[in-house]
């Protein structure tokens, strides 16, 4: 496992994090999500910070972590891009724009762009099935995503891109 | 006329917002202010009205004038016309698909006539934001009388008289599951509101609580004095951001005004309310497997009995109920179960929300009596399928659910109509399908969900589940045998009767249900490896039909991967080694030459 050293100011927002939850096991979930918020991802190292301060074992913070798929323990993109692929957004081709991103972008699901980027995954229905097929790139919601907006969407975010 | 009273309405729910409704918000205050309006008009941002199709919406009280797609650029004239001018802006306002006129009066709309709203009587009426427009709305007034007029038991009489069945999927008997919690042991007792809505395509429990997230605070603090508990949780999934926060938001407002904390209106009833995040688990709807995952841990369900009623969140006897089911708590209290029995049929009365989405013209949030027909939800609320195709199917219940078909169209919808039909009730989801779908591959969509979702626990789903959409990615892919229907359906039944929770019980129902309506695409696909709705890629091939194609060139340029040939001019061909069968030459083709077989 690659030792990866947290910076000391960030492992004091960590522990605080942990303290103002007061250290207790029922609030992994909780401490989790603001730790991914503070970190973008869940490294081993943030989880092993977090074991000790919640006197829980490694493998029981691990296990959560792996078990929802909101927390992530590979570092996403500069710009993550969710394609929704809950049934409305399906239904309405919602595959076919998925399929567009990974060809021009040259990247799988749960991938990031070697210049670090664009990520790329899927995610079920954030509400907005009126919109379909939706599209989300970090907080900004996409409606009525066809394939050849694609290219439009990587540019905003990405002008120098060539695709 | 001097424009008093005025209020204009944004929809600022998830779907409008995501199409600018902010900006509208700030460029009618600009256009209110270049006319000297701004004390005048009230502009209001709402939850939801229902008509996502057509958003952002803008509505105009008290004429109840209902303006759609509208822009930011169009504020300044809507301003200047109906604000100033009295007179409404008739190119925004909504046209009748049929008779193609303007509607002025939403309650014209066909979208509107058969909709009864009862859990979402406040949903795009009032400020989410804003107590005080929930309270007079009577808000807080079934709290009030409750604490002040009614025993527990009196509370729990009028709920089970009212016959309201849960609105989460399984529509268990509110009343009853109340008096369980109620006469169970326990040294203190909770309270919990499952707002984790994994349906994908589903998002009623979203809308009343980004529209109205006082009405489910009201109904728990009621629920909180008839079982006996102390403490209120509300499980919701991480994806729903501004619901979150207008909870959070609401929450501290009510403990501001004493309606959540000690002593509650004087009554000596001491209630609080705090929010658990999910993050991103579909099991953990599953009420056992919620309660684990409010515990901190991994969200697998365990067996039941005993159930959350009994033994739940840390051991202690726990209430979950669904969001819309609590939503309709206080209007029963006020109104009486009389008035409730009376909206509905016998044995599902009320109203259900449906979000009703796919392949219909009027995609958005419905809320209909219990005993409509799925033929009036999608052809006259729905407004008909998209693009003048043809009706195929509509799945409710999401992936535990199954579909119904043009036979199911005049069943009157409830709880035992729906399952006696192959289907459920389930959440609410409700997507219809056209022509172009293929069951098959739908079928494996919603596979494909099941065994990512699946936490794994028990073999049966975990297993069972991933073979099921392995034999059903066989037959899309073209390798499918004969003998393989009948191995589904063998597996389908083992995975039903043998899964731990309702997950797995449920998971193979949209195949079974597949299977029984639409057998014949199946046998399409293993018998002469045809995809009917040309849908499965690997079962499709484009041809160029040379007496219509004209040599224009367009879909040889348009081909990514260079797999058409031809001279100007001349017919064009494409080579099916080549071709990835991505549809592109299909669309550019504007004289039907590209053709699917
Ligand atoms: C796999 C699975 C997923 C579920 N998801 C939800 C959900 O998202 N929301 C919900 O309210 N109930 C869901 N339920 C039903 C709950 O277990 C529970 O029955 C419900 O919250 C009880 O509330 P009600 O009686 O008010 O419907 C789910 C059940 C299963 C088996
Ligand atoms: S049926 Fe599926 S989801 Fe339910 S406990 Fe078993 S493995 Fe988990
Ligand atoms: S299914 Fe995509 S937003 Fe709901």
């Amino acid at each position: 496992m690659a030792i990866v050293k947290i910076p000391q100011q960030k492992l004091e927002a960590l522990t605080q994090i942990c303290r103002s939850h007061h250290n207790q096991a029922g609030e992994l979930i909780n401490v989790l999500h603001a730790a991914q918020q503070l970190f973008g991802y869940l490294p081993a190292e943030v989880q092993e910070v977090i074991a000790n301060e919640l006197n829980i074992s490694l493998a029981k913070v691990y296990g959560v972590v792996t078990f929802y798929s909101f927390f992530t323990m590979l570092p996403k993109g500069e710009h993550p891009i969710s394609v929704c692929m809950g049934t409305a957004c399906y239904v309405r081709g919602a595959e076919k724009v998925l399929d567009e991103f990974r060809r021009l972008l040259k990247i799988n699901i749960g991938e990031t762009t070697p210049d670090g980027r664009f990520s790329l995954s899927c995610l079920r229905c954030v509400g907005a099935c009126g919109l379909a097929p939706v599209v989300m790139v970090g907080d900004r919601v996409f409606g009525r995503v066809s394939p050849d907006k694609v290219p439009d969407i990587i540019h905003e975010f990405a002008p120098e891109y060539t695709v | 006329m001097p424009p008093t009273n005025y209020h204009l309405l944004v929809c600022a729910g998830t779907g409008c917002r995501a199409s600018q409704s902010e900006a509208i918000v700030q460029a009618l205050h600009e256009a209110l202010e270049h006319h000297g309006l701004l004390s005048h008009v009230q502009v209001v941002r709402t939850g939801c009205f229902g008509f996502c199709e057509q958003g952002p919406v803008v509505k105009v009280m008290p004429d109840n004038t209902f303006y759609v797609q509208v822009s930011p650029l169009d504020a300044e004239e809507l301003v200047a016309e109906h604000l100033v001018k009295g007179r409404r802006l008739r190119r925004l306002l909504y046209a009748d698909p049929l008779t193609g006129h303007a509607i002025g009066d939403a309650s014209d709309m066909a979208f509107y006539k058969k909709q009864i709203r009862v859990a979402l009587r406040n949903c795009g009426f009032i400020n989410p934001e804003n107590i005080n427009e929930y309270i007079a709305r009577d808000g807080y007034a079934a709290l009030a009388r409750v604490l002040g007029e009614l025993t527990p038991e009196d509370t729990i009489a009028i709920i089970k008289e009212s016959g309201l069945r849960g609105r989460g999927g399984g529509g268990f008997p509110t009343g009853l599951k109340w008096e369980l919690t109620r006469k169970a042991a326990g040294t203190q007792k909770f309270v919990v509101c499952n707002a984790d809505e994994g349906d994908p395509g589903a998002f009623m429990d979203r809308s009343i609580l980004e529209g109205d997230p006082h009405s489910v605070i009201e109904a728990m603090a009621i629920n909180a004095y008839c079982t006996g508990a102390s403490a209120g949780l509300v499980y919701i999934r991480a994806e729903y951001p501004l619901a979150i926060k207008r909870l959070r938001h609401a929450l501290e407002q009510a403990r501001e005004y004493g309606l959540l904390g000690e002593n509650i209106l004087n009554a000596g009833f001491n209630f609080d309310i705090s929010i658990r995040y999910g993050a991103g688990a579909f099991v953990c709807g599953e009420e056992t497997a919620l309660i684990h995952s409010m515990e901190g841990g991994r969200g697998e369900p365990t067996v039941k009995p005993p159930f959350p009623s009994e033994s739940g969140y840390q051991g202690m006897p726990t209430n979950v109920n669904n969001v819309e089911t609590y939503a309709n708590i206080p209007i029963i209290v006020l109104k009486g179960a009389q008035w409730f029995r009376g909206i509905g049929t016998p044995s599902s009365p009320g109203t259900k929300v449906f979000a009703l989405a796919g392949k219909v013209n009027n995609v958005g949030l419905i809320e209909v009596p219990m005993g409509i027909t799925l033929r009036e939800v999608i052809f006259d609320i729905g407004g008909g399928i998209k693009d003048g195709k043809k009706f195929k199917a509509v799945q409710t219940g999401g992936p535990s659910g199954g579909c119904l078909t043009e036979k199911h169209l005049d069943v009157p919808i409830d709880y035992d109509n729906l399952l006696a039909a192959g289907s459920m009730m389930g959440s609410g989801g409700m997507i219809v399908m056209d022509e172009d779908d293929c069951m098959v591959a739908v079928a494996k969509f919603y596979l494909e969900f099941t065994v990512e979702e699946s936490c794994g626990k028990c073999a049966p789903c975990r297993i069972g589940n991933k073979r099921l959409h392995e034999m059903l990615e066989k037959i899309t892919s073209g390798h499918g045998v004969p003998e393989d229907l009948n191995r589904l359906r063998s597996l389908a039944q083992v995975i039903k009767d043998t899964s731990l929770c309702g997950l797995g019980q449920t998971s193979p129902n949209p195949v079974l249900s597949t299977l029984a309506h639409f057998e014949h695409e199946y046998q399409a696909h293993v018998n002469e490896g045809r995809c009917p709705a040309h849908r499965c890629k690997d079962l499709v091939h484009y041809v160029i039909d040379a007496e219509s194609c004209i040599g224009c060139t367009l879909c040889a340029r348009a081909c990514p991967v260079d797999a058409i040939a031809g001279d100007k001019k001349q017919p064009h061909v494409i080579d099916a080694e080549k071709c990835i069968r991505c549809g592109a030459c299909l669309e550019k083709c504007k004289f039907g030459a590209v053709l699917l077989t």
